[in-house]
């Protein structure tokens, strides 16, 4: 099965937790004229990481790094979710019966639905398992 | 082995207990007697040279400090008249006057010979030309390896510091077989040779290098002899104690004290008492023979240890490891002595972050805190939050198990950490006391 289409570059910024650094990368983006289409921040006491979607990853990474901030790249996929009860349990129970660890995820609400970013451990087989129960999966196509 | 003076370096340990014994009791008569300034403070110590009867008792007598020199500035502690000195040496004080150190003729023998005994341990003589890198002049540096080197026949290039390339024609054109500076100077040098297309390693044939009057690393001296080819030997002494004077051996583990020339002791610093064999602590030394300027339980203010066993060398005299730190820059951790060399060194082993750290130490309800900033390495990131814990821990328990004390560990970016040119200032102590 072909399953390039459906792996998205995710961006991901090492930041202090302090005041300010937030702001300077969407400050960063804005002037690069970078859309950023989803975006998460995970904590820890005094440091965090910043999970963003974007439509111009290199420029982003560039633009980033030149300031100073650690950026790397993560292979992601983006699930469409049904708007109702019970939508995030089905995603995770499919994966977890063929054994694919969930490192993380994340939401945002898409124009039409609520969208759920993944990182997992197995992306080409990740992207199978979902596609096989049906699952609808975003394209990166729609991220650029 | 070959050794300048066997008798003298190869002497049974209670002989040179002895020795030691005979000399310090002869000094504390001679200082009592024709010195005000000691005579004053053995009295206010309560100490009489009457109750000097064994080496230990040392400790009985009263310390000095830079602070005693700057005071009594320019020679109000020499005990010879001025007709009696053949030199002075002048070392310029960070902070105020600086200190003059005056030498007899016995003086200047003296220190001649520790050189001489030192740079025979570590296999230079006659034959070897050694180029003498350190400064010419006021500093003690240049002339005292300069005096050292010419005693064991070996033939001086007196290059001073400076010029670079033009020590590197040098160097080559006139075959150096040693080279004498400081660790940064050789480094400097290496890579002003590679600009120059010449390889220190395969170009010349520079064999030895004596390196000092800079704190170094053990990380130093194995980058330093793989890259340039040569064994690197760790120099010691200050313009207090004549100059450079002690010397590691061709074995490389730690650096023989004369001890008929000094008797050395590692007290803590915080309370002044002698540390257990071994310890780590505050260097502290009494020249035996000194006689132009003496020096007595001098605290020079490095950190370091002592280890008292025969060397395998075959030289009994006890080894000073390399200087661990400063005392001005100890910490007092809940009540553990630690010094931010420490922290540089157990950083240095750890991949995922860099070298560049902060110290900072704070005090929350009557409890000493520590906080490391280290900078995460790019090649380290993760995006996963526990990666980045793991790391934070690894360096937490790194750090911990060499301090002896807990800290908290802070990952930060790379490059937020301030950089230092010179002297690093790396710790911020909060503490109100
Ligand atoms: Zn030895």
């Amino acid at each position: 099965m072909e399953t390039d289409q459906y792996v998205i570059k995710q961006i991901s910024i090492f930041s202090e937790n302090r005041p300010g650094r937030l702001a300077a990368i969407a400050q960063a983006m804005e002037e690069e004229k970078v859309n950023i289409f989803a975006f998460s921040i995970a904590e820890a006491d005094q440091f965090g990481v910043v999970r963003a979607l974007v439509n111009h990853t290199e420029k982003a990474h560039k633009k980033l790094t030149s300031m100073g901030f650690i950026v790397s790249f993560t292979d992601v996929i983006a699930v469409r979710m049904r708007d109702e009860p019970g939508g995030l349990y089905a995603i995770a129970k499919v994966l977890g019966e063929a054994q694919i660890n969930i490192d993380y995820a994340y939401a945002y609400s898409g124009r039409d639905a609520a969208v759920l970013i993944l990182r997992v451990n197995n992306v080409k087989d990740a992207i199978t398992t979902l596609l096989e129960h049906g699952v609808t999966l975003i394209e990166n196509s729609f991220f650029r | 082995m070959v050794s300048w003076d066997p008798r003298i370096e190869e002497m049974p340990k209670e002989d040179l207990q002895r020795l030691q014994y005979r000399l310090l009791k002869t000094l504390v008569y001679r200082l009592y007697s024709f010195s005000e300034f000691y005579h004053e403070r053995m009295k206010a110590q309560g100490v009489h040279p009457d109750d000097i009867t064994q080496l230990s008792d040392v400790r009985n007598l009263p310390f000095m400090f830079k602070s005693d020199l700057r005071e009594h500035y320019p020679d109000w502690l020499f005990t010879a008249p001025q007709e009696e000195l053949v030199r002075y040496h002048v070392s310029s004080g960070t902070t105020g006057k600086p200190t003059v150190v005056g030498y007899t003729q016995r003086d200047i023998d003296n220190w001649t010979t520790s050189l001489a005994r030192g740079l025979t341990s570590c296999g230079l003589g006659r034959g070897d030309v050694i180029q003498v890198s350190y400064g010419y002049g006021l500093f003690t540096g240049g002339l005292g390896l300069h005096y050292g080197a010419e005693r064991i026949g070996a033939t001086v290039i007196p290059a001073s510091v400076g010029n670079t390339e033009r020590q590197i024609e040098l160097m080559q054109d006139l075959r150096a077989t040693a080279i004498a500076c400081t660790p940064s100077y050789l480094l400097h040098m290496g890579e002003v040779a590679e600009k120059m297309g010449v390889s220190i390693k395969k170009d010349t044939s520079l064999r030895s290098a004596i390196l000092g009057a800079e704190p170094w690393s053990e990380e130093m001296r194995t980058r330093i002899q793989e890259w340039l080819g040569v064994r690197a030997y760790d120099i010691y002494g200050t313009s207090e104690l004549y100059g450079p004077l002690f010397c590691e051996c061709s074995e490389q583990t730690g650096i023989h004290m004369w001890g008929d020339l000094a008797l050395a002791e590692i007290i803590d610093p915080s309370t002044g008492e002698p540390l257990e064999p071994g310890e780590r602590g505050e260097l502290t030394v009494t020249m035996l023979q000194k006689e132009a300027l003496p020096m007595v339980r001098f605290r020079i203010g490095d950190i370091t240890q002592i280890d008292d066993a025969v060397c395998l060398c075959g030289r009994t005299h006890p080894r000073i490891k390399r200087i661990q730190g400063r005392v001005d820059d100890m910490l007092i951790i809940r009540g553990i002595n630690v010094f931010p060399s420490q922290v540089e060194h157990a950083l240095m082993g750890i991949q995922e972050v860099g070298s560049h750290f902060q110290i900072v130490v704070d005090r929350k309800s009557e409890l000493d805190t520590m906080l490391i900033r280290v900078e995460v390495s790019p090649e380290a990131f993760s995006d996963r939050i526990n990666d980045l814990m793991k790391i934070r821990n690894t360096v937490a328990q790194r750090l911990k198990g060499s301090l002896n004390v807990a800290v908290d560990v802070e990952l930060v970016e790379p490059g937020s950490l301030p950089r230092f040119e010179g002297k690093a200032k790396r710790v911020i102590d909060r503490r109100k006391i």
